[in-house]
């Protein structure tokens, strides 16, 4: 493997790992959310307040991570997305550091007060729609570099159809991976009303998941023939993706092998994801940027790699022991250990 | 006015790393107290200094989250405010930014058990190894970022070719000449600045009347962590001196507004320049600024006139520079009073004009983080990488620069505005007191 795919690869899996995490904890606020203004808060509030406590931070690191490598492995990305996503990007790390920040100052701080859930709830779907059109610019027609100034072209990427569905697709799939998780994470608590609550929500965004990625699956057809040509050739990722969706849905609809069912959802998006990601190469951005033109020079590719798998020497055992002390940790989930 | 994308490119950049460096010296400094708290009290079995630990973890859960935060919006600002810089730079530094993610992850994992598990493990001295992680990761990430900082004012390990990095060496780049005097000001000056803080929040109760002996403690504690740090800042910040000296003149010069050339140079304090840049009314030290130079009166510091004016930093860093040597003298001699005062008296009793002190100082300390970085960033102009790139090449040219600074204006203000109200409502919130007959440290009964 070169060390341009090998770059693009970790990257890659590092936004995959933000995809769902964020995913969870994004959908997680906005149920929160909702629980409260329709009188559900007891049933579900705690479970989601459980979970998400002591792993919000780790979420953040995840999108840290990627945009620090794409700069480092892809330099030249900085160069057109930098200049191009001023706007967008300045709003999605406001709305991030509202979410964030307030986050903490109502699970440690005083207690909790609607304004901050409004707001936590409202954030949980604005970000990933904000941070969605990144991928959309990635297609190609949004940006123009005329006579050495890069343009970012609004009223078009604002007009384009293509661009909305990326934006349901991305909202309406944090909704059902956050409440797939939830479902799991509720029957390991054995914490029947909470269950009952977040199976319903799971079941019910399950269709409109599957359909707002067909319509993305289209557009991509008229934004980015070329893309959509190579995704035809990897056409058995998104079959083995759609089969892992049915049947995780099957499982959550017979209430049975919740754990399996949210494995079976992380392994539909992974199949989408890296499809999507595979049949876009050698593009970062169409058809400015592309992996081999925009590398680092090759003392830092390697660098960077060697920091990588360090790096990761120390990080996984230590992502096993959070998981282990408060996913797989029965005492834990199901509150009896307050910790 | 016209739109200028670089002026407002500066101000932002200026604004958010003046507001994430309080947060990231709070990051940096308070862990290393709590562990200091929470060690000293398994070693000598003292609930008190485990409930400092405690309370004190409290409240930084909160400054993480704003640090957290803040940080995500400088490293994304940094390439979307100097993409042309990322694009060149981000080939030599990409290793420390990198690198510095590692360390947050391990910092932001551990730190998420160690909150959880207070009572959860049966030898208490579990809980405590939490924090050698969460340490290590965060002193690790401001030594990271700060190598970068380093490599911004002296740029090694590369050669650039047409606006393209050869000859690349990563670990030459990271530890370039300015690292080691860099990152260890940086860390002493964020240990020192964190128990400062600290010890003002007890001495502040104590001058409230809550005459405890838990917050006598706690000033015993944080003042002589205090005085400790203090003293290797100072040390440190003088061995910087001699760096400037030798790598980087023009920015000691303009900081003494030392013009001409010369052996025996004085060192200058206060004053003003006319138009000649004559200085007048400045008390003047004669040979000092060659001992600060090269620990010798006869040592040649070079001056100002000695580099083509257009490359000269502003001047106005004479203050401070002025500002930051009185802060540090004024904080070593708090300390040494506090100790002095202790060993004369051999109680934990602290006069009020000397709490009154505490008190100023803790504050005091994070004003000379904000100058000292002002001092250093301003002392690098007009250089974003010092003789390679100039800050008005490596800006955005995009239109709305000024429209975003105003934005995240709003943002700081809320955040800061309810930091401080969640803060003051949490310790509020949990008495001292209260908190100490519900762990069965107090009986209850008579309130101190
Ligand atoms: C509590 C904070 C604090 C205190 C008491 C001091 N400093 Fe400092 N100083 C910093 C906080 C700081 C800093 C904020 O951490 C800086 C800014 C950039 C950097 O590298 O560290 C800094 C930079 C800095 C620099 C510039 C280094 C460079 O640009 O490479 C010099 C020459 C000194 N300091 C010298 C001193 C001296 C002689 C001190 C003696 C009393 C002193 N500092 C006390
Ligand atoms: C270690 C990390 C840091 C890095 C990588 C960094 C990077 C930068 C960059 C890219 C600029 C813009 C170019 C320029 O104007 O020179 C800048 C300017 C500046 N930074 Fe830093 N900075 C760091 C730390 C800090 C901190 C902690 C502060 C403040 C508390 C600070 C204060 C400033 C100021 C005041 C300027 C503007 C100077 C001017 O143009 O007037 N910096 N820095
Ligand atoms: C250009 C400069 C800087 C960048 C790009 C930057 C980036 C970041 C980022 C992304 C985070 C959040 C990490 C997380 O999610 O856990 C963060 C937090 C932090 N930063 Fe900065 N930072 C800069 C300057 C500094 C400086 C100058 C220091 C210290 C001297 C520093 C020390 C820290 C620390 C200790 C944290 C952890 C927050 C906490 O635990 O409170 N940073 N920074």
């Amino acid at each position: 493997m070169s060390y341009e795919l090998l770059g693009i690869t970790v990257l890659w899996t590092f936004l995959y790992g933000y995809l769902i995490v964020a995913s969870i904890d994004f959908g997680a606020g906005f149920f929160s959310y909702y629980s409260v203004i329709t009188g559900q808060q007891n049933k579900i509030h705690k479970i989601i307040q459980r979970y998400l406590s002591p792993v919000w931070e780790v979420t953040n690191v995840f999108l840290i991570f990627f945009v620090v490598g794409i700069v480092g492995f892809f330099p030249h990305t900085a160069y057109y997305y930098g200049t191009a996503l001023l706007i967008p990007g300045s709003v999605a790390v406001i709305l991030l550091a509202l979410r964030g920040s307030y986050y903490a100052f109502s699970t440690y701080g005083s207690k909790e007060n609607r304004g901050y859930m409004l707001l936590y709830g409202a954030t949980g779907l604005l970000i990933p729609a904000s941070l969605s059109t990144v991928l959309t610019i990635s297609e190609g027609g949004f940006i123009e570099e005329r006579g050495g100034e890069v343009l970012f072209l609004w009223p078009k990427l604002l007009a384009s159809p293509y661009s909305w569905s990326v934006v349901l697709l991305a909202i309406v799939s944090v909704l059902y991976i956050s409440a797939m998780f939830l479902t799991y994470y509720a029957a390991k608590a054995r914490d029947g009303n909470a269950l009952e609550v977040v199976r319903g929500y799971a079941l019910l965004w399950s269709s409109p998941t599957i359909l707002s990625s067909f319509l993305v699956f289209l557009g991509i057809r008229t934004q980015n023939p070329r893309h959509f040509e190579n995704m035809l050739d990897l056409y058995w990722m998104f079959v083995a993706s759609f089969l892992c969706f049915l049947i995780a849905v099957y499982f959550i609809w017979k209430r049975r092998n919740y754990g399996w069912a949210f494995v079976l959802v992380m392994l539909q998006f992974a199949f989408a994801f890296y499809g999507y990601g595979a049949a876009h190469l050698p593009y970062v951005l169409y058809p400015y940027i592309n992996i081999y033109g925009g590398f680092t020079n090759e003392t830092m590719a390697l660098t960077l790699v060697i920091a990588f798998i360090a790096g990761l020497l120390v990080l996984i055992p230590s992502m096993w022991l959070l998981l282990r002390l408060f996913l797989f940790d029965v005492g834990y989930v199901q509150g009896q250990k307050k910790g | 006015m016209q739109y200028d994308p670089v002026f407002f490119s500066r101000m932002l950049t200026e604004l958010t790393l003046s507001f994430h460096i309080i947060f990231a010296t709070i990051g940096v400094g308070v862990p290393v107290m709590i562990a200091l708290a929470e060690w000293r009290g398994i070693r000598t079995n003292d609930p008190h200094y485990l409930l400092l630990a405690r309370r004190w973890t409290r409240g930084f859960v909160i400054t993480v989250a704003v640090g957290v935060v803040t940080g995500t919006a400088i490293g994304l600002q940094l390439s979307l405010l100097w993409p042309s810089f990322m694009k060149i730079a981000g080939q030599a530094i990409a290793l420390p930014l990198f690198l510095e993610t590692f360390a947050f992850f391990i910092e932001a994992i551990f730190l998420g058990i160690y909150l959880y598990t207070w009572d959860r493990f049966k030898k208490k001295t579990t809980h405590l190894l939490l924090m050698i992680p969460i340490v290590i990761g965060s002193s690790a990430s401001a030594f990271f970022i700060t190598t970068l900082n380093a490599f911004m004012n002296t740029p090694r390990g590369f050669t650039l070719e047409n606006g393209v990095i050869k000859n690349l060496q990563p670990l030459v780049a990271m530890f370039n000449p300015a690292t080691p005097t860099k990152v260890s000001h940086v860390l002493a000056s964020s240990y020192t600045t964190c128990a400062l803080i600290l010890a003002a929040i007890a001495a502040w109760q104590l001058l409230r009347g809550k005459d405890h002996v838990y917050h006598k403690k706690a000033l015993k504690l944080t003042m002589t962590a205090a005085f400790v740090f203090a003293v290797s800042t100072a040390a440190i910040g003088d061995l910087s001196g001699k760096f400037l000296a030798k790598y980087q003149p023009e920015k000691l010069a303009a900081a003494e507004w030392h013009f001409e050339t010369e052996t025996h140079a004085p060192l200058i304090l206060g004053g003003a320049l006319d138009e000649n840049n004559e200085v007048k009314y400045g008390i003047s030290i004669p040979y000092m600024l060659s001992v600060l130079a090269h620990n010798d009166p006869g040592g040649k510091v070079i001056g100002l006139n000695d580099f083509p004016k257009d490359e000269w930093p502003p001047l106005v860093i004479h203050y401070l520079f002025n500002f930051k040597i009185a802060s540090g003298m004024f904080l070593v001699l708090v300390g040494l009073l506090y100790l002095f005062r202790r060993r004369l008296s051999r109680t934990l009793e602290a006069p009020r004009w000397l709490l009154r002190m505490i008190v100023v100082a803790g504050p005091l300390a994070m004003l000379t983080i904000e100058v000292g970085w002002f001092f250093a960033e301003l002392g690098r102009q007009p250089w974003i990488l010092r003789g390679f790139m100039k800050v008005a090449d490596a800006a955005t040219t995009s239109d709305h620069v000024d429209m975003m600074l105003v934005l995240f204006c709003f943002l700081y203000l809320l955040l800061g505005f309810t930091v401080v109200r969640v803060l003051g409502k949490l310790f509020r919130k949990h008495d001292v007191f209260e908190e100490m007959i519900t762990l069965g440290i107090e009986k209850g009964g008579r309130r101190p």
